[in-house]
């Protein structure tokens, strides 16, 4: 074991897969000087400036070129910065790398690793914290996937490295300083989830930032008299229903809450198929649709703290069979 | 001396005199956001210290102040401009007000954008200032359009694109290029190019000649200016606006200057060469605006005086935004859109 931060442990699973595998490089704007959030660092210095590529700011070539090279027998990892920017690399991104297989037929593989950070990253304001997770879940072609611990983001790298998909990997903008052990060699599976926190009355599903505010909230939750089971999704697609159903079986209710707006987030997806599965009561919690205001007072209401998630919890922990609140 | 000499020189003196005062605004309205903003930068991973009063990724011009002040001479209220994520001077040399301009940076309702945008977004439309931008060249084909507006209200406004450097290497630069001259847009693009894009050279990422060996690709007639002298960036600017004024469609000007601070403030900017910085200081251009203000017979008194008067105004400006209210939180849900728009989730 070996205690590192988020964005340490990125960069030791990116060197461990480029020490692995030639074909593994690494492109874009300022990863040649460690990346913005030192999520590159000594890389560089490493493997050499082939294969560490500093670009243009040019986010739509980043990513087009990536395509390319993965085509032709590289595995990019591509650095988007924060997803705000993948913004200006989206038909790359959907029209390109998630379609080449199919569209021509099977001929085709792109095995690249976007990196696109999610959440709100605090005093940036609208065009820097934004959740898009669910615009990619909803992609054919792509596998989406938001690391909530320093573990976490070195097996779940690596598994993307390692991974013949194009993977939308996103990391979260305010996760980079947390500490936390992790194993060596350490390897997490895609598309498997975690149980953060045992319970029996509630299962509260989450990922990314929005873990560490759920296992908050579910310690108060006990003072209260109710258990909550956390699972941190890890995967966001393909999401492991298996555990999902198999801990809601045994609580009987499911909580999907999430930073990213609530109105047709990833959690609408969760929710619905649980309740066809299961019929039990469901509930979502996600942000207001609003954009992430500068004031720190505007911030807080795009924010989900652990209160608002622990009312929202102890609420639906005291409604009715069919989750409605009793009076 | 000859009488009209003296007073050519004294009426280039007091022009000058007023784009050192644009100048030592802005470079006094960064200092102190600077100040207010230590421990707030959220940039770079670095914590954040919740008591701070500026906040997230804070972007400083220092050095580049002459760009914005002698373009912005040129300009009327009723022009357009779109900036960049450093676009505090752009703004405050447009016409806005500082102390509304601080009030947005400490993130308060009285705020030029009600404190919903920050540094990186301030924007004041009351003087044509159409916003700064957290995404980089962004700024351009909003441009384009303001000036594709203006031509087709036939209005007399011309539109300003300022943009960095590291911008041109964006489908956005050729696209919005290519568009303005197609159109013969009333319309002039400033590269202010202070040599990095975040921790990268930008030298390093660009291929030819650069900004405006591309403009001309395209068919725009570009300048280079020293983008550090302040009269030399004017003149040039007075050129090329009466230009687009008389109809002769886009004009290009690439001014050259050097970001003396880091990326955003807490950047230290270890990336670059040991000395490379205090060398850029010796071409500071206030410092050298002062130089040139002494050479035409300015009293050094007059000077101080400008500075004094900037100081005073961002004082009075810093102490109205401590004293402003926050907004309320309310308003997290004001602004968003008219249909549709709701307190559900
Ligand atoms: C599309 C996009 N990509 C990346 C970024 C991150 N970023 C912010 S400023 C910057 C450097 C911009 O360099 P330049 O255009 O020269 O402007 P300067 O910062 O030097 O004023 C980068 C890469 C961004 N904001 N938008
Ligand atoms: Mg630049």
């Amino acid at each position: 074991m070996a205690l590192m931060s988020y964005a340490q442990a990125a960069c030791q699973a990116l060197a461990a897969a480029m020490r692995a595998d030639a074909n593994v490089i690494a492109l874009g704007e300022d990863v040649g000087h460690g990346g913005i959030f030192g999520q590159y660092r000594g890389l560089r210095e490493e493997f050499g400036a082939a294969r560490v590529i500093d670009t243009p700011i040019s986010e739509a070539t980043i990513m087009g070129a990536a395509v390319g090279m993965a085509l032709t027998g590289l595995r990019p990892v591509v650095e988007m910065r924060v997803v705000d920017f993948a913004l200006c690399a989206i038909d790359e991104i959907v029209n390109q790398a998630a379609k080449n297989r199919y569209m021509f037929g099977g001929q085709g593989r792109v095995p690249l690793v976007a990196r696109m950070p999610i959440g709100i990253w605090s005093g940036s304001a609208a065009q820097h914290s934004q959740s898009l997770e669910a615009w990619f879940a909803h992609i054919p072609g792509l596998v989406v996937v938001a690391p909530a611990t320093p573990a976490d983001n070195y097996g779940l790298l690596a598994a993307a490295i390692d991974c013949g998909d194009p993977v939308i990997y996103m990391e979260h903008k305010e996760l980079w300083g947390l500490e936390g052990e992790v194993p060596p060699q350490h390897t997490v599976a895609l598309g498997q989830a975690h149980t953060a926190r045992d319970g029996t009355d509630l299962t509260l599903v989450t990922w990314s930032g929005m873990v560490h505010t759920a296992l908050a909230a579910a310690e108060q939750a006990v003072q209260q008299g109710v258990s909550v089971e956390v699972i941190d999704l890890r995967t966001i697609w393909p999401w492991d229903r298996e555990l999902v159903f198999a801990s809601v079986a045994r609580t009987g209710r499911l909580l999907v809450a999430h930073e990213a707006v609530q109105a047709a987030g990833f959690g609408a997806e969760v929710a619905a198929t649980v309740a066809e599965e299961l019929g039990v009561p469901v509930r979502r919690f996600g942000a207001a649709r609003i954009p992430v205001g500068y004031a720190r007072s505007l911030e807080d209401v795009a924010r989900i703290s652990a209160q608002e998630l622990l009312r929202e919890l102890m609420l639906f922990a005291n409604s009715d069979s069919r989750g409605r609140s009793m009076a | 001396m000859p009488a009209n000499t003296t007073a050519a020189n004294a009426s280039s003196a007091e022009h000058l005199l007023a784009l050192y005062r644009t100048m030592a605004r802005i470079r006094a309205f960064e200092n102190a956001a600077e100040e207010t903003s230590r421990g707030g930068v959220a940039a770079f991973g670095a914590a954040t210290n919740a008591t701070a009063l500026v906040r997230g990724p804070l972007h400083l011009s220092t050095g580049q102040e002459a760009v914005a002040a002698g373009v912005c001479a040129n300009l009327a209220r009723s022009d357009y401009l779109t900036s960049t994520h450093r676009g505090h001077g752009h703004t405050l040399a447009k016409g806005a007000d500082t102390t509304a301009m601080m009030c947005e940076l400490f993130g308060r309702a009285s705020g030029t954008n009600k404190g919903k945008g920050g540094s990186m977004h301030i924007a004041d439309f009351a003087v044509g200032m159409l916003g700064a931008n957290g995404v980089v060249a962004a700024g351009i084909p909003i441009a384009v359009g303001a000036a594709h507006s203006a031509k087709i209200r036939g209005t007399s406004a011309i539109v300003t694109c300022f943009f960095g450097d590291g911008a041109i290497n964006r489908g956005p630069f050729l696209e919005g290029l290519n568009w303005a001259k197609i159109f013969e847009l009333p319309l002039l693009f400033v590269c202010e190019d202070n040599r990095y894009s975040a921790t990268t050279a930008t030298d390093v990422m660009t291929a030819g000649e650069g900004a405006a060996a591309r403009a001309r690709g395209i068919g725009l007639a570009a300048e280079t200016v020293d983008g550090n002298d302040v009269l030399a960036v004017d003149t040039a600017a007075r050129e090329l606006v009466a230009r687009v004024r008389a109809g002769g469609g886009p004009q290009f000007l690439h001014a050259l200057t050097y970001r003396v601070k880091g990326h955003v403030s807490v950047d230290a900017a270890a990336y670059r060469a040991k000395g490379e910085v205090e060398s850029a200081l010796e071409n500071d251009p206030l410092k050298l605006a002062a130089l040139r203000l002494a050479a035409l017979g300015v009293a050094a008194g007059r000077i101080a005086e400008a500075d004094a008067a900037a100081q005073t105004e961002i004082e009075a400006a810093l102490a109205a935004a401590r004293a402003a209210p926050v907004p309320e939180p309310a308003e997290a849900y004001a602004d968003i859109q008219d249909t549709g728009a709701g307190l559900w989730r």
